[in-house]
């Protein structure tokens, strides 16, 4: 039913923009008054067309159907508004998603707030707009309530938006770092580093001729097959800024214990590599925005692997490490020459180094 | 990639280790002396892979570092004027100045472009011939084909809104500089394996033979690297001292010949500051006056007094291999890679960074 | 002044070919900031192979690397 409902919205990316809104944003949009009505209706209404949305309410009311929720908000500014394999929408909606996923909950409702810059092509943002449709049908979650707010041209950049998002809990595993155990096996859902070379090559103008597409995606789905075949999960980390080593570094100073993983067992895409070659940047580090890892009991480790692969987005999952009790709060990578180093936060961002 | 991963494999690294543990027999200090080096000998914690000892110091290799902090207060000073377009190697941004960085002048609003060669910085004045555009022209040999290029281009094409900080600087002179010192402790060199894929190893040889000390041209990778401490330590053992030839697949004797036309062309032999060491003499490469107006220090003249912000920081010792970046007070404690003292916490390929971001679980 | 496409692990970038007019398509080249600074000697890459045969050789009189 889904994957129908993901099908159909892929139609509606083809939809043209109505003819009858204005060509770019004003500040009458955000005004309050007719053309921010016209907005609503025309383009953010018929675009995340549900039951709860037209109600027309200053918020939306709704039922859950369970008694443990997760709650997440975040916001998003990435720059440019359209990159390979994505877009801010898409993005706005994956992330939230995302992060309701990792912990441990089945995402339902979003949130959509959106900050205009005044000049803003409608085109763009009605690209925007069907992407967050597009993705939020195909995580399986509603966009129930929203606002729209314009800034002064420069005041902005282009669009932000943020996303809240609300999920039901629908099982007994407690999903923290403190519930990693020693003996727990470390597990990355795909190849890492995509969506930060995407994002880099896009900005920087670094005249690559061919392109490499963001790994921006929900990865929901993914998560509730492994809740389904009963595994247990103790950590799961979305691997966002600062990549795969911040995301362990920290869950292992969360959890007090020591991550030790394979350098050899990191799935990098070749032409990721070789961009990372080109701008001295090492791929443990770079951005991802529909990769995760997760944390299980050994015993369930070999399922766990079994199920992820088993779905496309996870088909290049691996085993990657183990957990052990000492040293304590430190992440260790075994490199590919067989010598061992400890992982380090980045100061900032990565920049680009010389030789 | 081909010719990248299998010089990144355990067998042969351990293999070379062996090879390495077999032939000494007393301690050898060794030193490296190109940052991307550094770099790989830190990622890959080499040093784990060889007996104790052989001690490795990690020399003033790394462009970034060594920039004179006076040239960057004028990066900073030339970057904040407005209708400048700056444009730099992104690892520049973060070196410290007197007051502030490059990075700095860019969250003020400064116009602050990373390139990932000069020839972009040319598009970009071409692209804004409303704007001045200056480059941040820095590296060793390595990177002045690239620099000299772009300004020989300028020249050509009449692109009268570029110009160029110059801070190009040139390895054997630092060698004797280090070789010169009453400290020093170095008894055999790694020397840059990029750096002779243009300028050869001819000139290495005098050196080698003047100070009785083998030099051994070394490529980046893990494996090159073993071998090339191989290659020294065997030197040393056998009491030989030459120069030897690690990276053959990039390196001819003679270098690029092409490429060291248009450096010569473009640049004559200048003393040159090196941070934390000193002015060294005919150590730098500076602009021919036929190029003189597209020096950026004509074009933009101002007044800075220079002065590093710690007393503390021994950065200069490490460059010359006289400390260790852990033998220093501040390391890791008021000196780190989010507020560096000194340039080598800098950029990774500065000893201290790399030291600070690529702990061994060894040490 | 000629320019080449140069594959890194599938990532294709203009590189600047002004410094090895001897480099031919399917050459392998070292690039720095943009320019090819040198065509790799792919006789010369197997070298550090050869060094460690012999190592090996000298190791293990029986055993050849497999």
């Amino acid at each position: 039913m889904n994957e129908n409902e993901g099908m159909l919205s892929i139609d509606g990316l083809n939809c043209p923009l109505p003819i009858n809104l204005s060509s770019f944003i004003t500040l009458a949009h955000g005004g309050g008054g007719k053309l921010t009505h016209q907005l609503i209706e025309k383009l953010f209404r018929p675009a995340f067309n549900n039951s709860e949305l037209e109600t027309q309410h200053d918020g939306a009311v709704f039922d859950i159907p369970s008694e443990r929720l997760a709650f997440t908000t975040d916001s998003y500014v990435v720059r440019p508004l359209i990159f390979p394999g994505g877009n801010i929408g898409s993005l706005a909606v994956n992330g939230t998603v995302n992060d309701l996923a990792m912990c441990g909950a089945r995402p339902l409702y979003l949130t959509a707030a959106f900050i205009l810059e005044e000049g803003l092509p409608m085109e763009i943002l009605w690209t925007i707009v069907q992407s967050m449709k597009t993705a939020a049908d195909h995580a399986g979650v509603k966009i129930i309530t929203g606002d729209t707010k314009v800034v002064d041209k420069g005041k902005g950049d282009g669009i932000f938006i943020n996303t809240s998002g609300v999920g039901v809990i629908e099982h007994s595993l407690k999903i923290h770092p403190k519930s990693i155990q020693p003996g727990d096996v470390v597990l990355i859902s795909g190849d890492i580093g995509r969506h930060g070379i995407a994002i880099m090559a896009a900005r920087e103008g670094l005249g690559f001729q061919n392109q490499i597409e963001s790994d921006c995606a929900a990865v929901s789905n993914l998560v509730q097959s492994l809740f389904d075949a009963d595994i247990e999960i103790h950590c799961m980390r979305d691997l966002t800024r600062g990549g795969l080593a911040t995301a362990l570094i920290e869950m292992a100073q969360t959890s007090r214990v020591s991550i030790n993983i394979t350098e050899l067992e990191i799935p990098v895409r070749e032409d990721v590599k070789g961009a990372c070659e080109i701008l001295g940047l090492d791929p443990l580090y770079v951005a991802n925005e529909g990769r995760f890892v997760v944390l299980v009991k050994a015993e369930d480790a070999a399922r766990t692997l079994e199920l992820l692969q088993k779905d496309e987005l996870g088909n290049q999952a691996r085993i990657i490490g183990t957990v052990k009790e000492v040293p304590q709060e430190t992440v260790i990578l075994k490199t590919k020459v067989g010598t061992s180093r400890m992982l380090d936060m980045l100061s900032g961002e990565q920049l680009p180094r010389i030789c | 990639m081909k010719y990248v991963d299998e010089y990144r494999n355990s067998r042969e690294a351990d293999l070379f280790a062996n090879a390495i543990r077999q032939s000494t027999t007393q301690s050898w200090t060794l030193m490296e002396i190109c940052g991307g080096q550094t770099h790989s000998i830190a990622k890959y914690s080499l040093q784990d892979l060889l007996p104790k000892e052989i001690s490795l110091l990690h020399g003033p290799g790394c462009p970034v570092c060594v920039t004179p902090i006076s040239l960057i207060d004028k990066a900073v000073h030339i970057a904040a004027q407005p209708d400048v377009i700056f444009c730099s190697f992104g690892d520049m941004l973060r070196v410290p100045g007197s007051r502030e960085d490059l990075l700095t002048v860019k969250s003020k609003g400064g116009d602050l472009r990373i390139v990932y060669s000069p020839m972009d910085a040319l598009k970009i004045a071409q692209d804004n011939p409303q704007k001045e555009v200056v480059f941040f022209a820095i590296g060793f040999e390595t990177t002045a084909p690239a620099n000299a290029m772009a300004i020989y281009k300028a020249k050509l094409d009449d692109i009268k809104n570029i110009s160029f900080l110059v801070s190009q600087v040139i390895v054997p002179p630092a060698i004797r500089t280090i070789l010169d010192s009453p400290e020093n402790r170095v008894q055999g060199f790694l020397a840059a394996g990029h750096v002779c894929t243009v300028m050869g190893y001819r000139e290495y040889e005098p050196i080698s033979k003047d100070y009785r000390i083998p030099i051994v041209v070394t490529g980046f990778e893990p494996l090159d690297i073993l071998q090339g401490i191989y290659l020294c330590v065997k030197q040393l053992e056998e009491g030989r001292a030459e120069v030897e030839n690690q990276y053959s697949r990039s390196v001819l004797k003679e270098g690029n010949l092409s490429a060291q036309k248009i450096i010569q062309e473009v640049f004559q032999i200048v003393p040159r500051q090196w941070r934390g060491i000193g002015e060294i003499a005919q150590s730098g490469l500076g602009l021919r006056e036929a190029y003189a107006r597209f020096d950026a220090e004509n074009k933009f003249s101002c007044e800075i007094h220079s002065q590093e912000r710690s007393s503390e920081c021994i950065s200069g010792l490490i460059l010359q291999g006289i400390k260790k970046p852990n033998e220093c007070q501040a390391f890791g404690k008021s000196c780190t890679p989010e507020f560096p003292l000194g340039a080598t916490m800098v950029s990774t390929e500065g000893a201290c960074a790399a030291y600070y971001r690529y702990q061994s679980v060894q040490s | 002044m000629r320019t080449g496409q140069v594959s890194f692990g599938g990532i294709l970038k203009e590189v600047n070919l002004a410094y090895v007019p001897e480099a031919k398509v399917d050459n392998y080249v070292i690039v720095h900031v943009g320019f090819a600074i040198s065509v790799l000697n792919e006789e010369e890459a197997h070298r550090v192979f050869d060094t460690l045969n012999q190592l090996n050789a000298l190791d293990n009189p029986d055993g050849d690397l497999p």
